[in-house]
């Protein structure tokens, strides 16, 4: 029992790890991409030094993608060995082919554009970055059908006690990933449009390099607000699609006990989990029916009840996830999602009436609102992966059946604080580098040439 | 041809360019407090394997992702065995990876001698560890009826496994000096070439000694094809170590690579059919039939590796070849 609290306590935390920096990767990889396709097409000098300042700070992060990323590769063989002979037959081969047709293009490239600047033809370069983008991108689709099958399993049977696959096409066309990926990359958009946005606040209330900063908070500001218009729609949608395929998760991030028909929005409530009830509640009236049905008068089904079905269709047990902090969770995901929405919006009215670096205030609020991103991603996913709990594999594994029999309470104390410790330890190490990237600001535009071509024997020679 | 065969050998392709590619890696990064003398030659040593690092890990994450795609029951019972080796092993990965990146971001002596010691520490650990690896997966581990690890980390270790592990690390070192002498100039190269040869002295004798207790402690010379090529490294090693003195260093690199590429073939050989040994009955090894997924799955998997691998080949070839160059101070950007 101690093993499993401590196995979910070790996957919950890496994972969140890993997240911190997939989002940036995912939506500044095609930032600076942006950015060096303008200065490859335009040939003005600013843009290769904004590809450069933003690249430099897309590395740094980068590489702690990777090295929170190789956790993840093992962590289903070492502490959840049971689940990955379950489920291996399925879920193996979205991993694998993630290997092969994701990181080998991001890790690939990315070296090539980290050492090819005047190496490789300008137009070349900028398409190394455009692949690294790429491949970013189709890793998250890839990883995404892998917890896709997870929340929603389709193309699969229960033969010789594991879960078989006997439709690929339909584990890739999963609909639930047409929901996760939209409003997973487009949280990496977010998150990528405030990181700039942030760091060039930061320099036009110092009136440092500000035609600089000018020019890449225009371009953060765009980024962001159509970023955000799109998660905060893609997240109504993905909502509407839980209320059919995980009504239980819908329920529990609500908080609602019982079956209502017009429900309401509960803003704030105090939650009495022993008692299954709210003690106290801020509501508005039908809103939630108008958001999961489109419809104030459509009931929405509580807890209470869905617990019913459940142990009617899998037998006795508990079904109910964790209530309160998923309620919460899911409010600190849309508040943070609306603050962010108010800050551009504010930025933006006020860059249109040409105030904008007049006013300190505003670009402090801008620069202030960089953990907001950050504490979407986190919460989100606690929703999307505390909200399908008991289930590992919905419907089919129990994370309890999942977890590895052989692997002690010990073992897995040490691997937790180690992991933890190592990553908070080079987390803090990033956060120096970026921070000092960011007050040094752009290299300004430098009087020596080019670098000649390295000249010396070649390999085989 | 049975898939589960193909894909037996399909892993063992994955392993060879893992090793293959990694190797030289983690040799020039165990190498490197040793030959750099100056902050600039460190610099150069990181800067040989900069561009490609990162390329040659993922043939490692793909080994994995491989391994759980097509034979789910060896992911489970390795990595969940295997426990505290692994995470040590991926706590060094992580220093490493990192290391690479931040190192020469910041120009504190201290800041760069840690990560320094990390690329050390992160580069010789896991040489170390997949050499014990390897050699416990033939010699053989507790296993049990359900497919489950029943020993402990210690069980790991014993004289086989453990000069397997030093053997490992040893040829990785001379395999690393081998192509620090094709990618560095002047002084460098003088000084991989005499790490070169001390490694590969003591390499040497970890080999036989390792070819020695491999046929006391396993079964791998059952087969006569798997015994023929573990003496066909031996003997590969030998020209490479031969070169180095006759300063035929592409003919060494490419010696060096072929030892690790047949010592890779000759473990993988030699475990055939099994994947993984259980020493306390036979009947409970880990084989291609009882831990493979599904025809259906390794059909889709066939295709696609099929597909995939040739086109990754191309281009991770291709940037090989943009950096053939030899790596001087003005080039760096690590
Ligand atoms: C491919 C599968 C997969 C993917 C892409 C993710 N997760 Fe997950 N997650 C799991 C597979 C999983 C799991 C193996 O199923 C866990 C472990 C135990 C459990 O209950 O579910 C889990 C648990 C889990 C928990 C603990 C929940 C609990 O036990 O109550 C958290 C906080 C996260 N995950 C967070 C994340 C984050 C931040 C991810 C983004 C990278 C993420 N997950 C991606
Ligand atoms: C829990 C399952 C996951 C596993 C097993 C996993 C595995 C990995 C591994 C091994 C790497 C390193 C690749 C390299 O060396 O280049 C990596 C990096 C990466 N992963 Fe994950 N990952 C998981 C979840 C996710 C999710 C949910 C996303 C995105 C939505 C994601 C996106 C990425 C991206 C973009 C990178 C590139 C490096 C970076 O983040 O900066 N991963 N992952
Ligand atoms: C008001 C708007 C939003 C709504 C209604 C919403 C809705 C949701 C829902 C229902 C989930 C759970 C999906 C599941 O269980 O699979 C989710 C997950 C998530 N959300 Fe949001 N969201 C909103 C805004 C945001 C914002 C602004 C961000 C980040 C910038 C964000 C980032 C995430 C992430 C990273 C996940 C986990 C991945 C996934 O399951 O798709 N969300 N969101």
């Amino acid at each position: 029992m101690e093993e499993l609290i401590l196995s979910r306590w070790q996957f919950g935390i890496t994972s969140t790890y890993h997240f911190l920096f997939v989002p940036l990767t995912l939506g500044l990889s095609l930032i600076v991409a942006i950015l060096e396709t303008i200065y490859v097409r335009t040939g003005n000098e600013m843009y290769k030094r904004q590809t450069k300042f933003w690249g430099k700070l897309f590395l740094v992060n980068f590489s702690m993608g990777v090295v929170t990323g190789i956790i993840q590769e093992f962590h289903f063989g070492m502490n959840w060995s049971e689940y990955a002979r379950f489920m291996g037959d399925i879920f193996g081969a979205p991993l694998a082919l993630e290997a092969l047709t994701a990181f080998f293009l991001e890790s690939t490239f990315l070296g090539l554009w980290i050492f090819g600047w005047d190496r490789i033809p300008k137009a070349l370069h900028a398409a190394s970055i455009w692949i690294v983008a790429l491949g970013s991108n189709l890793s998250a689709l890839w990883i995404l059908i892998a917890n896709s099958f997870m929340q929603h399993p389709v193309g699969y049977a229960i033969q010789n006690g594991r879960a078989e696959m006997t439709d690929f096409v339909a584990l890739i066309t999963n609909p639930y990933v047409f929901y996760q990926f939209p409003h997973t990359v487009l949280s990496g958009v977010v998150t990528a449009g405030f990181f700039v946005l942030a760091i060039s606040a930061y320099h036009l209330i110092r009136k440092t390099h500000v035609d600089f900063f000018r020019t890449s908070f225009k371009l953060g500001l765009i980024w962001a607000a159509a970023g955000l218009l799109l998660v905060m729609g893609s997240g109504h949608t993905q909502t509407q699609y839980i209320t059919k395929v995980q009504p239980m998760k819908l329920a529990a991030a609500e908080a609602l006990w019982e079956t209502t028909g017009p429900a309401p929005f509960a803003v704030a409530a105090v939650i009495d989990e022993q008692n299954k009830t709210n003690t106290a509640e801020i509501k508005i009236p039908a809103l939630l029916s108008l958001l999961a049905h489109d419809n104030p008068n459509t009931p929405v089904k509580g807890i209470n009840e869905l617990e019913k079905e459940y142990i009617a269709q899998y037998g006795p047990g508990n079904y109910i996830p964790a209530v309160t902090p998923l309620f919460w969770s899911f409010r600190m995901m849309v508040v943070s999602g609306s603050l962010m929405l108010l800050v551009v919006l504010v930025s933006a009215f006020l860059w249109w009436r040409g105030k904008l670096e007049s006013n300190p205030l505003v670009l402090k609020a801008v620069l202030w609102s960089l953990p907001l991103p950050y504490l979407a991603n986190s919460s989100g996913w606690f929703v999307a992966e505390a909200g399908r709990q008991p289930w590992i594999v919905f419907g089919l594994q129990k994370v309890e059946q999942a977890v590895s029999p052989n692997v002690g309470a010990g073992s897995i104390w040490l691997s937790l604080t180690g992991f933890t410790l190592v990553f908070a330890l080079l987390a803090a190490a990033a956060v120096y580098l970026v921070q000092k990237f960011v007050r040094q600001g752009p290299v300004e535009p430098s009087v020596t040439p080019n670098k000649p071509a390295a000249k010396g024997a070649a390999l085989w020679s | 041809m049975e898939l589960s065969v193909l894909w037996f050998i399909l892993l063992t392709v994955l392993f060879i360019g893992f090793f293959f590619l990694e190797g030289f890696d983690y040799g020039v990064g165990t190498l490197l407090p040793f030959l750099g003398k100056n902050d600039t030659e460190r610099r150069i040593l990181i800067n040989t394997i900069g561009p490609v690092w990162d390329g040659n890990e993922v043939w490692m994450i793909t080994a994995g992702g491989a391994m759980f795609a097509a034979f789910p029951h060896v992911y489970a019972t390795l990595f969940s065995g295997f426990y505290l080796a692994l995470f040590l092993m991926l706590v060094a990965l992580i220093g490493r990876g990192v290391a690479f990146e931040f190192r020469s971001k910041d120009e504190n002596p201290a800041w760069r001698n840690t990560w320094d010691w990390l690329i050390f520490f992160g580069s010789a650990v896991p040489a170390l560890l997949w050499g014990v690896t390897v050699t416990n997966l033939i010699k053989g581990v507790p296993i049990n009826a359900k497919m489950h690890y029943v020993g402990t980390f210690f069980d790991l270790l014993s004289p086989y496994t453990l000069v397997g592990g030093v053997a490992f690390l040893l040829v990785f070192i001379f395999h690393g000096a081998m192509y620090l002498t094709l990618k560095t100039e002047g002084d460098l190269v003088i000084r991989a070439r005499s790490a070169a040869v001390k490694a590969g002295a003591l390499a040497a004798v970890f080999c036989l000694a390792l070819v020695g207790m491999t046929y006391t402690n396993t079964d791998l010379f059952a087969s006569t094809g798997a015994g023929i090529t573990l003496w066909g490294a031996v003997v590969m090693f030998v020209g490479a170590y031969g070169a180095v003195f006759v300063k035929r260093y592409g003919l060494g690199f490419i010696l060096s690579s072929l030892t690790v590429a047949l010592t890779t073939i000759a473990f993988f050989w030699g475990l055939f059919p099994r994947l993984m040994v259980s020493s306390l009955n036979p009947a409970w090894s880990l084989t291609i039939t009882n831990s493979s997924s599904t025809p259906y799955t390794l059909k889709i998997m066939t295709v696609a590796a099929l597909a995939l691998v040739p086109v990754i080949l191309l281009y991770q070839g291709w940037v090989y070849w943009t950096f053939r160059k030899r790596v001087t101070a003005k080039d760096l950007e690590y």
